[in-house]
């Protein structure tokens, strides 16, 4: 289980792929989020001023990677907000969670580019064989 | 891409005959440079394509074409209903109807050029940019079911934009048979403030110049003049589109099994032209379509106006609106036999050859205006529809340069202020809230437009027309 959680981007032609590596399915959930935070702004620039909490449910897992990381993005676009900070809960076919943030502030945040939605393109949710989960997938932008 | 898994035609036509699942061939149209220079995934996306029910004819892969989402982006496949054909939501992505319009204005480029900073600053400050940016335009429930209904015929009526546009729009500014009732709460909740913005990414508005004319005599039937400046959009359906692209991929993958169909890709998620949730997903995406046209629409008129504050003898006219994101029910000649096909373009730009009857008298005789986006610092061009692209590929051209680079490969090459800079040295102005944005967007990670229209002209898709340099660019 060694490794800390954290997130990395990967290449995918014209956008960008998210990918959430952590010791449980839950953590690598919240760094496959902060991944997703990270194709638009700093993740570390956003404060966890106010939090939003997100629920949603699906058949397997993958899919369940797919709507948290859309609902995510609703909330962005109906609320203004950006998230840094996220909690998760997996239970079974359903999902929990916080998100930590606060209004998008063009300014201080610098937005690089809006991410328009979560795809099924290279998604993934599985033990890594070093140890931990990996939840990934590809992000239309 | 490996060549040697497909057969030459001719020297920009590439073919694969249909194997193991495939119902129809691979088509790939592009020189040898561009269609090696192609990922592998490109030709896996277009034989996935080839084996979806009731595909007519071939599965096509355009020169600009590269690595999408269950098709490739720069795809063309047009499907039967009567032969079980289906309509994908992968098959025409997130960003439904995103396009480009250009507008002629009438000004050389020696009255606007001394005014760039002016022009861009007043533009940035008119046209909502970005992420997180509302538009001044705020839709109540039956507005937007009414914006819905009426894309860019509904812009218009409410005063945001021109009666002479519309004729200049594809399908005439409004898809017919769009079905707000099948657009979810969550798509219109994303839509409710944010009509008339712009978006980020590859979106911008720019000024450009008239730079050099290809075809005299069809530039005169579009009202382009050398040296003399237009104004052009790229934007799409805004997160209503976005969120109706999500919904019906999600829902289309999960009911795949039970529609009793094998998707080689969940991507690929499609479902019967006939059935319910194909009916369904027709009549969101068509709303979409025109939640994109009324955007666009708005969007012109708010730089219109700016245009005419900053120069009052500008003579502004809409040249055309086209849309590269869409599935559309047409009319093809296939083996002789005209068949409604529904035709999917991905990446891809309608390009309907002289005479078709669906275009304005003006253009009738030369063809549909194609309007192709480069990148902020190479250009762009107008091309028209060719005779023989009804042939080729269901009357369908190129849709852009497509990236070369990745967007994390091209911030780790390039800095935003550097190449603002550069830009500004070779007399464009950039306004953009994102420095970062910019150096994703870097000139540089985009393909070398001039090749991609010089295939598809060579493919006989589209003919070139015009070349547009810019001069001012706003970038989301």
């Amino acid at each position: 289980m060694g490794e800390p959680a954290r997130f990395e981007h990967f290449v995918h032609g014209a956008d960008i792929g998210v990918r959430g590596i952590g010791p449980t399915p839950e953590e690598a959930f919240a760094e496959a989020a902060r991944a997703l935070t990270a194709v638009m702004v700093d993740p570390d620039r956003v404060a966890p001023r106010e939090a939003v909490p997100i629920a949603c449910s699906a058949p397997d897992r993958e899919t369940l990677l797919v709507d948290w990381l859309n609902a995510l993005l609703f909330e962005t676009a109906t609320r203004h907000m950006l998230f840094g900070r996220f909690e998760v809960r997996l239970d079974g076919e359903r999902l929990e969670a916080t998100a930590w943030g606060e209004p998008i502030d063009p300014a201080r945040h610098e937005p690089a580019v809006e991410v328009k939605g979560a795809t099924m393109t290279e998604l993934a949710v599985r033990p890594r064989a070093e140890g931990g989960w990996v939840a990934q997938c590809v992000v239309d932008v | 891409m490996d060549l040697t898994r497909l057969q030459r035609v001719d020297p920009v036509t590439w073919r694969l005959e249909p194997e193991g699942a495939m119902r129809v061939p691979a088509v790939i149209y592009g020189s040898e440079d561009l269609v090696r220079d192609m990922d592998d995934k490109v030709l896996e996306q277009t034989r996935n394509v080839a084996c979806l029910p009731g595909i007519v004819k071939a599965a096509y892969a355009l020169p600009d074409a590269h690595w999408g989402y269950g098709f490739p982006i720069g795809g063309v496949a047009a499907f039967d209903p009567e032969e079980g054909g289906v309509v994908s939501a992968g098959g025409v992505g997130f960003d439904i109807s995103c396009g480009v319009r250009t507008v002629t204005t009438g000004l050389d480029r020696p009255s606007v050029e001394p005014r760039a900073d002016e022009l861009a600053e007043a533009l940035y400050a008119a046209v909502p940019v970005g992420l997180g940016r509302t538009g001044r335009i705020e839709l109540g429930p039956a507005e937007l079911d009414a914006m819905l209904q009426g894309g860019a015929r509904w812009a218009v009526a409410m005063g945001w934009g021109d009666a002479a546009d519309l004729e200049r729009i594809e399908e005439g500014g409004c898809s017919p048979g769009a079905e707000p009732a099948a657009v979810s709460r969550k798509a219109k909740e994303r839509q409710r403030a944010e009509m008339g913005t712009l978006g980020s990414g590859n979106h911008y508005l720019e000024v450009q110049e008239v730079a050099e004319i290809l075809d005299p005599a069809t530039a005169a039937a579009y009202g382009l003049v050398q040296g003399e400046v237009v104004v052009t959009i790229h934007c799409g359906s805004r997160g209503l589109g976005h969120q109706i692209g999500t919904d019906y991929l999600r829902e289309m993958a999960l009911a795949a099994p039970a529609l009793g169909i094998e998707l080689p890709d969940r991507e690929l998620a499609c479902a019967p032209l006939t059935s319910e949730l194909g009916r369904r997903y027709l009549g969101a995406m068509r709303a979409a379509i025109n939640c994109a046209l009324a955007n666009r629409e708005i969007i012109d008129h708010l730089a219109r106006g700016v245009v005419r504050r900053l120069f009052p003898s500008a003579r502004l006219a809409l040249l055309f609106d086209v849309s590269h994101n869409t599935c559309k029910l047409e009319r093809h000649v296939v083996d002789g036999r005209e068949r409604d096909l529904f035709v999917h373009r991905k990446g891809a730009t309608r390009a309907f050859g002289p005479g078709h009857p669906s275009l304005p008298e003006p253009l009738r005789s030369v063809g549909q205006p194609v309007l192709i986006g480069g990148s902020m610092g190479t250009g762009s061009w107008v091309l028209a529809g060719a005779a023989t692209s009804e042939a080729r590929s269901f009357a369908s051209a190129v849709h852009g340069a497509g990236r070369a680079l990745s967007r994390h490969q091209a911030t780790r090459q390039y800095r935003g202020e550097r190449i603002l800079a550069e830009l500004r040295r070779k007399g464009v102005v950039v306004r953009s809230p994102s420095l970062r944005g910019i150096a994703e967007e870097a000139p540089a990670a985009y393909k070398d437009v001039d090749a991609v229209v010089a295939a598809a002209e060579q493919a006989g898709l589209a003919r070139r027309v015009a070349y547009l340099r810019p001069m001012v660019c706003i970038k989301g």
